[in-house]
């Protein structure tokens, strides 16, 4: 039997080969989320945001961005055979569900490394939360990664995956926007980044990640069964 | 001899429909089984039932001794299955396929590398085997798919029409590829039984509904 983290290396670095020639998800989560924050700005019709309407608009931006690279992420495994191959190969099928949340986790820090600089410069009027909201942000992708990668593997198989996902998925990664925009809040205060209940919102964020990075471990190789 | 493939009483249906209706028949190791029939018999899903990727509804399948699907993980990696998708991503080179499967079924380095080299000669697509496989032609894509088969050297192949979309060359060089030998065994499904015929140590054919039609050694 191939090991896991052959598996994992092989079907992680497929996946980033392919999005860096094709460029099909990252340009259009970045865009999308750049786009949405100039909607924000001119709809709220506010140059600065701070506290939970900054948390807020930050983190359903990147939420709904992260929703077009879900509805992607396993269409090339639908559409060209991956689920097949990957099927014959004598491998624990976990590997693929690692890999898919370990691709999607790198979409979105890439994406989150060009928007957020630009939120800051919409909204913020220092830089100085960027370094503890990047800890936040990391955490959250985890999370939306484990869950996204869960929902997007079923829906997938659906005519109507690009409803489908979102519809599934927005209920379950609640407990998460409550936890990131929790702990994103105190950093975007007015005068500065606060910390008035932050490591209860990371250990949250942690455990939300825990878990279901633990249920997609357990169920993933279920879900792909015919 | 040693039975590769032995099946009884297998059923397989898509919700009312059956597609299988009750297929009986073993096959030794080191034996080809060409399986024909028309549109519809099933041909398609007793090949993916013995690869392992749909579960039967009914019977007995053994594959290597393992029983199906519940000891499907004893035989992942000794099959190779070349069916009606190349299985092969569009974006990535048909070199970068191989390598990924190569990966997949444990192949590394240099050897894996030689492997690949050795594949691609054989069916003649080196000169275009770095590029992606979108922009192939549907002849070059079955080449590359037939490389991928038996790229890990299977114990047992599975072939649907293997001929589809090939020209005489690549008809003559996927044979090659893929013909009989005696360290492996075959379920070969085709349209054109006089081709295939004379390779095969068994035939079984299958009627609409997915009925065993006749079953039989080949003369």
């Amino acid at each position: 039997m191939t090991s896991s983290r052959t598996a994992f290396a092989a079907i992680l670095g497929k996946d980033l080969t392919a999005e860096l020639r094709t460029l099909q998800s990252l340009p259009a989560m970045a865009l999308f989320a750049v786009t949405t924050f100039v909607i924000f700005r001119f709809g709220l019709d506010r140059t600065e945001l701070s506290g939970s309407l900054a948390a807020g608009v930050l983190w359903v931006t990147l939420l709904f961005a992260a929703i077009l690279g879900i509805n992607r992420l396993f269409v090339a495994e639908r559409e060209e055979g991956g689920f097949d191959a990957i099927r014959l190969a004598p491998i624990d099928r976990s590997a693929l569900f690692a890999a898919k949340a370990a691709a999607l986790v790198v979409y979105l820090a890439a994406v989150e490394l060009v928007v957020v600089p630009v939120f800051a410069i919409f909204f913020l009027d220092s830089a100085a939360a960027l370094a503890p909201l990047a800890l936040v942000l990391l955490l959250a992708d985890l999370g939306l990664a484990a869950t996204g990668t869960l929902i997007s593997s079923m829906a997938v198989n659906s005519r109507a995956r690009d409803l489908l996902a979102p519809l599934v998925l927005l209920p379950l990664v609640v407990p998460l926007s409550i936890a990131a925009t929790g702990a994103l809040e105190p950093l975007l205060a007015v005068g500065g980044p606060g910390y008035h209940r932050f490591g209860t919102w990371l250990a949250v964020l942690g455990l939300y990640d825990l878990i279901f990075l633990l249920v997609g471990y357990a169920v993933f190789d279920f879900l792909l069964e015919d | 001899m040693t039975e590769a493939i032995e099946l009884r009483g297998l059923r397989r249906e898509y919700g009312e429909r059956p597609a299988l209706a009750g297929v009986d028949v073993s096959l030794a190791a080191g034996e080809s089984l060409l399986v024909l029939g028309p549109n519809g018999s099933g041909k398609t899903t007793l090949l993916r039932i013995l690869a392992t990727l749909l579960r039967p509804s009914g019977g007995d399948v053994r594959v290597f001794g393992a029983a199906l699907p519940r000891d499907a993980w004893k035989v992942r990696g000794r099959i190779g299955l070349l069916g009606h998708d190349a299985l092969l991503y569009r974006d990535l080179s048909g070199r970068e396929n191989l390598r990924f499967h190569a990966r997949l079924h444990g192949l590394r380095g240099e050897a894996a590398e030689a492997r690949i080299a050795e594949l691609l000669a054989a069916v003649a697509i080196e000169r275009r085997a770095d590029d992606r496989v979108a922009e192939l032609s549907a002849g070059m894509r079955q080449r590359i798919a037939a490389c991928r088969c038996v790229l890990h050297e299977p114990d047992l192949l599975l072939l649907d029409e293997p001929d589809s979309n090939l020209d005489a060359e690549g008809r003559e060089l996927v044979g090659r590829l893929l013909g009989p030998a005696p360290e492996r065994t075959r379920v070969l499904v085709s349209h054109d039984p006089e081709r295939h015929r004379g390779e095969a140590d068994r035939v079984l054919e299958l009627g609409v509904g997915g009925t065993v039609a006749a079953a039989a050694g080949a003369a």
